[in-house]
């Protein structure tokens, strides 16, 4: 489904992805782990198209498509979805209205019809129940004046209602208490299924005890510098990252301490 | 006093004023106009000639001066502009901007078109119709014509007072509720062959607790070269509530300078929109004396504007009585090399405590050439007050854009998203639904993918 080969990025000149190889199937869970500037971020909105990083190396087949080339939005109707770690607030936009017009348009490109009022109204009540979203959240303008955990909430709604093949989940545990960590982490689990991948980026084990992911990978200085099953997550959770950091720069790929931090 | 006026300022004018010189056109026309003005009361009589040496002791502004920094009007000084002699205008040409459900006057050229105007759902107590039967029939209500609309550092309004010839009146007697809003409708005829100049000019008094909702709309018929030079003036009684919509939509070869003075007595909700969508340069000056205690003033205002368009606001709130709130939000989305300037000032006088003002400027620059030139200011000589001022210029927010895409809605429909947001909270404010609707389609057909905008609302 996603295969990211050699991927390097950079952003204003400093490079922060040093060639990434990745290979995500169907009803795949992979969870990127990584210290603070190791490039987790970055990876998820280079994949998402935002335009401000220069890939420039590699590339990145979406089924079998070259996605590095195409707009975030045909990435977004092709089926990947970014939850932000920091969700934009829309003053003047109401959440529905932003749902409906997004929902739309991936309808159109995947050639269904559009949904009507009572159907789309229907649909996301459905999906506002995943997340125990409150209804009020709807009318008002989009992450405006939303808590942190309702940010976070309304992210996965979205993700929800718009059915992506390829969720790509970027801290979405960070800033949540244990409730709403807890509630994230059932509606996400809900929506796995064997057509569906996800790419869970977080900066600590706790997410990955409610979303149990098939491979762990630790991106280190904008590289892959180990991957595994679920169980290396918990070896990070004893051991913190400084060993993995430490090998990374004895094998000889240094790069100086806190570079694209 | 007045007396004295009358009798030496005919005499002064035509050798006052400097030989030729972009002041001579408009002496011309003064001189021309004097037996008309003889018939008219001599206080009016005494009020003009007064202006019209004002008129000729400012002359035409210049860029030195600090209320004309950013706009130049060297231009407009010197077009030789005549007065325009009011054409026909059909029932059709004047149709589509009359809103539905008004009673409307259409006023071509400054002059009352009676035979396109629609006063049937005037109630009583509210006199609307020509300023000059009204200066014909005299009142108490005439009386109050250039009280407040002063001219002293403003040509323009000067200009005006010197030389309109009709306009409406509206007037609202004391505890009468207007159901029915009213519209008037400035055309300019607009032809090709000269360059033409009409003095619109509005009359607006509101007894005490009396309530209205006023539409004033300006556009052009025809192409050509035109300056609209219009005075809106609004005495707001005690407890008297007025909508007050103006809306500038003229050609891109139509200029208009304008002065909008409110004068608010005690208790008074004055909610005044100025709303521009089309001119080439459009002058307004809003200025507003919150009088007696308990004011409560609205003041918004919206532009929305392409190509070299140039718009100036300049916004001048005093408060001079206690316990009064003044509201300005005014926004604007730029395109293309056009350009906008606020100039706000809230003013409080000495006594005015617990005055509640805020001032809020918003641009959004849609195009790497527009520009804005935004500068609120306070003046403050009470000690216990709330005063806030802000404003801001920028672009389109690129995260926000950006989010917008990742869920699937393409570039432009997300950035026509976006701006419409950005304008929503002035247009949701607007009262009258038929201008609000009005406003909402016309962004909404200015917005590339407005469609898509639409859908999602």
């Amino acid at each position: 489904m996603l295969d990211i080969q050699n991927l390097h990025a950079s952003v204003e000149g400093n490079e922060i992805l040093r060639g990434i190889t990745l290979q995500i199937r169907p009803g795949e869970v992979h969870a990127i782990m990584g210290p603070n500037g190791s490039g987790k971020s970055t990876l998820a909105q280079v994949l998402a198209g935002r335009d401000e990083y220069d890939v420039t190396d590699g590339r990145v087949l979406y089924g079998g498509e070259d996605l590095l080339e195409m707009a975030p939005e045909d990435r977004a109707r092709e089926g990947i979805f970014l939850a932000f770690q920091y969700p934009v607030e829309i003053p003047g936009v109401s959440n529905t209205y932003f749902l409906k017009a997004a929902l739309n348009a991936v309808r159109r490109h995947r050639g269904q019809p559009e949904l009507d009022a009572v159907d789309f109204l229907r649909l996301v009540r459905e999906k506002m129940k995943l997340v125990k979203m409150d209804e009020s959240l709807l009318q008002r303008p989009v992450n405006e004046g939303f808590s942190g955990g309702e940010k976070k909430r309304n992210e996965i709604f979205h993700m929800a209602v718009l059915d992506p093949t390829l969720a790509i989940l970027d801290e979405t545990d960070s800033g949540l208490d244990i409730d709403a960590l807890r509630i994230v982490a059932d509606g996400v689990n809900a929506l796995r299924g064997p057509e569906r991948a996800f790419l869970v980026i977080t900066h600590y084990q706790r997410l990955l005890n409610y979303i149990v992911p098939d491979f762990v990978h630790v991106l280190v200085d904008g590289r892959i510098v180990r991957s595994g099953g679920k169980e290396l997550a918990f070896e990070l959770e004893e051991k913190g990252y400084g060993w993995l950091e430490q090998e990374a720069r004895a094998d000889g790929s240094a790069a100086p301490v806190g570079a694209g931090a | 006093m007045s007396a004295e006026a009358t009798a030496v300022a005919p005499l002064a004018v035509p050798t006052a004023t400097p030989a030729a010189g972009p002041l001579q056109p408009y002496a011309d026309d003064f001189v021309a106009r004097t037996e008309l003005r003889a018939n008219e009361p001599a206080a009016l009589c005494a009020l003009r000639d007064r202006a019209f040496v004002r008129f000729t002791e400012l002359g035409f502004p210049s860029m030195r001066q600090e209320a004309w920094r950013f706009t130049n009007v060297g231009p407009l000084a010197r077009t030789a502009f005549v007065r325009a002699a009011p054409r026909k205008v059909t029932a059709e040409q004047a149709a589509p901007w009359i809103y539905a459900g008004t009673a409307h006057l259409v006023v071509v050229d400054g002059v009352v078109a009676p035979e396109l105007s629609n006063l049937e759902a005037v109630p009583q107590g509210v006199r609307f119709g020509s300023l000059r039967d009204a200066i014909d029939a005299g009142g108490p209500a005439v009386e109050l014509l250039g009280r407040h609309a002063t001219f002293d550092d403003a040509p323009f309004a000067a200009l005006n007072t010197a030389l309109f010839e009709d306009g409406v009146l509206l007037h609202v007697e004391r505890g009468v509720v207007c159901e029915v809003p009213l519209q008037v409708l400035f055309l300019s005829t607009a032809t090709a062959d000269e360059a033409r100049i009409s003095y619109p000019r509005l009359l607006v008094v509101a007894e005490e607790h009396s309530s209205a909702v006023l539409v004033e709309r300006y556009a052009t018929i025809g192409e050509g070269e035109t300056l609209a030079v219009p005075v809106t003036e609004l005495v707001v009684g005690a407890d008297a509530v007025i909508d007050h919509y103006r809306l500038a939509q003229e050609g891109a070869t139509n200029a208009q300078v304008g002065l909008q003075q409110l004068y608010c007595e005690r208790g008074a909700h004055p909610t005044s929109y100025s709303v521009v969508t089309g001119g080439s340069l459009v002058r307004q000056d809003v200025r507003a004396v919150l009088a007696g205690e308990g004011v409560d003033a609205i003041l918004n205002g919206l532009y929305l504007t392409r190509g070299r368009q140039h718009v100036d606001h300049q916004m001048y709130v005093e408060h001079r009585a206690p316990h009064c709130g003044s509201h300005e939000l005014y926004k604007g989305i730029l395109e293309d090399r056009s350009r906008a300037v606020f100039n706000g000032l809230i003013h409080v006088l000495p006594g005015a405590q617990k005055t509640d003002a805020k001032q809020t400027n918003r641009n959004l620059l849609l195009s790497n050439e527009a520009l804005v030139n935004t500068n609120p200011q306070l003046r403050i000589f009470a000690d216990d007050v709330k005063c806030t001022h802000g404003s801001t210029v920028g672009q389109l927010d690129d995260d926000a854009v950006f989010y917008l895409r990742s869920r699937g809605i393409g570039e432009e429909a997300a950035k026509s998203l976006l701006t419409y947001a950005f304008a929503r909270d002035v247009i949701d404010r607007i009262k009258a639904p038929a201008v609000r609707h009005d406003l909402e389609e016309l962004l909404l057909a200015r917005l590339p993918k407005g469609d898509v905008v639409r859908q999602a609302l």
